[in-house]
């Protein structure tokens, strides 16, 4: 089981997307997010039990991790996902699942 | 809180459970010899596995199916380091890893790595295995896209998986 494959593009951070993940309002932030719109800082504080200055500290760490962006526009900065980075970390788990499969599926044969 | 445990949980392990119908004896014979877990897998080891023990893998293709064999073949004499925690026989093989070796020759020493365990219980009828590997939320994002071989592009387009991953991480 070849646990890795050769070159694929050329990812110049290495974040903590994981460690970014396990947070309860940056979950939340990620799924207001996900509906693919840019969400200012006031609409992604509403509905959440969590200050302004909170909902921007959580945003920066996914910044730092990759997992958002943002852009201004007049005097508001809009947030929305990086999609790509998101789904790259899920697939990378997903391989290494399958790999698993395989190799399970080999000692299998080996050992019945 | 429940959700944020499931996902951290979905993000950071992968479980994996078997029944295999042969003796527990038979399997911890083919996880816990090196030659035997080799000829599985697809590896061969510098030495047998003892807790504690820092050994050094190299990739070989398996011997168990041809064809799987011949997409391994790119990756023969790919190397990496293994640190063994526990040896209980008859019940677990456990060991740390770089969970993705992607160039030859590359140093990964100083990066972080996963731990791999085999569980082994008896069942009627057989063994159930269970394999976990965990601690990926260590694992730079970097090594983790360059686990990737294209289509890149494919895949970023597809909005939707994000869709799917938030629930399967929720469910």
């Amino acid at each position: 089981m070849p646990r890795g494959h050769a070159a694929a593009a050329r990812v110049v951070e290495a974040a903590p997307v994981f460690a970014a993940l396990g947070d309860r309002t940056r979950l939340h932030i990620i799924e207001s997010l996900s509906g693919g719109g840019r969400l200012s800082i006031a609409r992604l504080t509403t509905g959440t039990r969590v200050s302004r200055q909170a909902v921007t500290k959580h945003l920066q760490t996914l910044s730092r991790a990759g997992l958002v962006r943002s852009q201004r526009r007049g005097r508001e900065r809009l947030w929305e996902l990086e999609t790509a980075r998101l789904a790259r970390a899920g697939r990378y788990l997903e391989e290494i699942s399958r790999q698993w499969d395989d190799a399970l599926e080999r000692l299998r044969r080996m050992v019945e | 809180m429940a959700l944020e445990q499931t996902v951290t949980a979905t993000m950071d392990r992968i479980e994996k459970k078997v029944v295999l119908r042969a003796p527990l004896p038979r399997v911890w014979r083919a996880i816990s010899d090196v030659k035997e877990f080799g000829t599985w897998f697809g590896v061969s080891f510098d030495g047998p596995f003892e807790p504690g023990k820092r050994l050094k893998g190299r990739l070989v293709p398996t011997q168990v199916d041809p064809e799987v064999a011949k997409m391994q073949e790119p990756y023969r004499g790919f190397t990496f380091d293994i640190v063994v925690e526990a040896v209980d026989p008859m019940s677990r093989l456990s060991f740390h890893w770089h969970p993705s070796p992607v160039e030859p020759g590359a140093d990964y020493s100083k990066e972080p790595m996963t731990l791999v365990s085999f569980d082994l219980r008896e069942v009627p009828g057989g063994t159930e295995l269970t394999v976990t590997e965990s601690g990926f939320d260590r694992i730079p994002l970097e090594r983790r896209a360059k686990a990737f071989r294209g289509n890149e592009e494919g895949w970023e387009k597809q909005t939707t998986l994000i869709a799917s991953y938030l629930a399967r991480a929720g469910a």
